[in-house]
């Protein structure tokens, strides 16, 4: 009797999370909600764009929801969708763990009248109205590569740390690494880009994908890693094994995880935007969209609150998008005043 | 109880795990010539160290028929709870953190312990259950936030960096852990009555052994290594979030049973799971270490895995018809 009791009780609290969704779909009416999807759960980098969405959308008089998988796949974000289409939400906005795997999924929910958009980390042009994206994706692989140029002293061996080979975003980055290294064939004529790694975003996984580059290449001079999880992973390895001013690690990292590592010269500077105005620029496109005010296509603006008007413009992957601006440079100097930001 | 004839076979099987071992060793070597220079052993041991506490822990659960799926959540709990103490009070002994840090973990252990032995809950179910509340519980105590390297004194980054006697502190960690697991289950009565919990629950009870007791402490043990490996984990990645370790506890599994510890119950012993621990290691290390795709590298994981298992597996059926033919001269 007593069993059946406790058993009971933990497979309540086993689905207890899955409930709560099903219980707040139900509750329903009045205000309109607009929900944003990320990657995964636990991410900073994640929250604090979650957080910025919260803030746009609150100011504008609405709720929002907030969801994030376990893992980051595109399976789990599939599941959270089809939850948000039972609870007709007017809008989604997705950081997309796939490019195209969302597609059937999000045709669903834009067939049954939801405004879809993708922000951060860009899904099809199928399955989007527009996409908002944090910065110029050319400035940023163009910038990093600039930055690795300075640090090696103009020669040597470089490698890139990224998170999952299907990140759509990380992926872009790196072509356009790529783009920049052949754009100049002169002036990075002694600059290699010797291999493309993949920490998937765990921190075990890229400290040992670092210590693989460590050993397999003797002249390295330079990670880059445009990935939150491996920048901070690459500069406590580096910082570990003694090797701050022959290594350089470089690339898009949160200033709290850095600061360390900006500080001890593991890093001597990295690149962000700021989550906070890419989630709080994804509000107001939200709204928008689902305003009519704007329809996703190229040359129509928006207002979006504290961050002035914005405009749709042509992307790289024949959809459109909204870019918040270029990338911010931290280093030595300002990285005191940011670590307790974000 | 074992006999001479099977404490042999049981050698054979590790045997054959070894050589898998070496040959696999001798692969990597081909296409990596930097796999066995000094500095990337003691790496691949520095990062297989914590799987391998965690693998004794879950060892001791398997035995008596269990298996805890929490253990992912408690790192993560355990090590988050540690970090933001010691982001509020720098000047505390990086000792005292861990004792803190195991302390939690025992308790969560006491909790998983009292379900399945007092209340008889399946083990899969209170540990799914505790996997579910520690994780939340992770994010209720950080509010969603994280605790970050500048954050964290010298003093506590430097458990998982600095060494003693030239080594690596969590390899040091390591090989203590195995050592008192060594001692515990071949040497001492509750260490060899855990296995007969696990190989015959009933005929246990009848023989007066305190089953519930026993079942109760293996819980409490794993809780508490798991405890001791958040704080490992926190000081050596010098950051805590709320999904670290997410699904770790598959890993530590794996690893058992590579090693030859059965999900049945009764089977196991400390040297086969070193290895099945290794193997792992191995593994993670040397796949950046050969340079081909990520695509790749994930099957090349999976037959890898196989491979040892199948292996396993004929070595055991070959026992067995040896031990028929054994019983059939008799």
């Amino acid at each position: 009797m007593k069993r059946t009791v406790i058993m009971l009780l933990v497979v309540i609290m086993a689905v207890a999370p899955i409930a709560a969704v099903f219980a707040r779909g139900a509750q329903e009416d009045g205000v309109q909600r607009h929900a944003f999807v990320f990657k995964n759960t636990g991410n900073p980098y994640g929250e604090k764009q979650m957080e910025g969405f919260a803030d746009g959308i609150r100011e504008q008089g609405f709720e929002p929801i907030l969801r994030a998988p376990d893992v980051p796949t595109a399976e789990a974000q599939i599941q959270i969708i089809e939850q948000l289409i039972t609870q007709r939400v007017a809008s989604i906005s997705i950081t997309g763990n796939d490019f195209d795997a969302l597609e059937p999924v999000l045709t669903r929910a834009r067939n049954q009248g939801i405004r879809v958009l993708s922000a951060d980390s860009a899904v099809n042009p199928a399955s989007r109205m527009t996409h908002i994206n944090q910065a110029d994706s050319e400035m940023i692989g163009r910038t990093l590569i600039q930055a690795a140029y300075d640090m090696a002293g103009g020669s040597g061996d470089i490698a890139i740390l990224s998170a999952t080979s299907q990140a759509s975003n990380q992926n872009l980055w790196i072509e356009w690494m790529r783009t920049e290294l052949a754009d100049h064939p002169a002036k990075y004529r002694d600059l290699n880009l010797v291999r493309v790694a993949y920490g998937d975003d765990l921190r075990d996984k890229s400290v040992s994908e670092t210590e693989g580059l460590l050993q397999s290449f003797p002249n390295l001079k330079v990670i880059i890693a445009p990935t939150t999880v491996g920048i901070a992973a690459a500069g406590r390895v580096v910082t570990d094994r003694g090797l701050i001013g022959q290594i350089y690690v470089t690339g898009l990292g949160l200033p709290s995880e850095m600061a360390e590592y900006i500080s001890n010269g593991a890093c001597p500077y990295m690149f962000l935007w700021n989550p906070i105005d890419v989630g709080y620029l994804t509000a107001f496109a939200a709204t928008s969209a689902v305003d009519g005010r704007i329809s996703g296509a190229a040359g129509e603006s928006f207002s979006a609150g504290r961050l002035g008007s914005f405009e749709i413009v042509a992307a790289g992957d024949g959809g459109t998008e909204v870019l918040l601006g270029a990338p911010f440079r931290f280093d030595p100097d300002n990285i005191d005043e940011w670590k307790n930001v974000y | 109880m074992a006999g001479r004839k099977v404490t042999f076979t049981e050698n054979l099987r590790e045997l054959g795990l070894f050589i898998f071992i070496i040959a696999l060793g001798f692969a990597i070597q081909m296409r990596n010539p930097a796999f066995l220079r000094v500095s990337n052993i003691v790496s691949l041991l520095t990062n297989t160290s914590i799987l391998g506490i965690l693998a004794v822990g879950m060892m001791l659960v398997l035995l008596t028929r269990g298996i805890d799926l929490s253990i992912g959540s408690t790192i993560a709990f355990s090590g988050m709870v540690t970090a933001l103490t010691v982001a509020r009070y720098p000047g505390m002994p990086a000792l005292l953190a861990v004792a803190q840090g195991a302390a939690i973990g025992v308790v969560i252990g006491m909790v998983i312990g009292v379900l399945v032995a007092r209340f008889d809950v399946l083990p899969i179910i209170a540990t799914l259950g505790m996997m579910n509340i520690v994780r939340g519980l992770t994010y209720v105590v950080s509010g969603g936030r994280w605790v970050s390297a500048y954050q964290m004194p010298d003093s506590f980054k430097a458990l998982a960096t600095g060494r003693t006697l030239g080594i690596n502190n969590l390899i040091v960690v390591a090989i203590v852990v195995y050592l008192v697991a060594t001692y515990f289950m071949n040497h001492t009565r509750t260490g060899r009555r855990i296995y007969a919990v696990g190989s015959n629950p009933d005929a246990a009870e009848v023989s007066g052994i305190p089953k519930r007791r026993l079942v109760f402490l293996v819980y409490t043990i794993m809780g508490g290594l798991a405890g001791l490996s958040g704080v490992l984990w926190v000081a050596r990645f010098a950051s805590a979030q709320g999904d670290t370790a997410v699904g770790y506890e598959l890993q530590v599994i794996a690893a058992c049973i590579l090693g030859g510890v059965s999900i049945l119950g009764g089977v196991g012993k400390i040297s086969g799971l070193l290895l099945g621990t290794i193997l792992f290691g191995i593994l993670a290390n040397a796949l950046p270490l050969i340079d081909v795709s990520p695509f790749w590298q994930m099957g090349i994981q999976g037959v890898t895995v196989l491979v040892a298992v199948m292996t396993n597996a004929m070595v055991i059926r070959n026992t067995e018809r040896s031990a028929l033919r054994r019983r059939a001269t008799m």
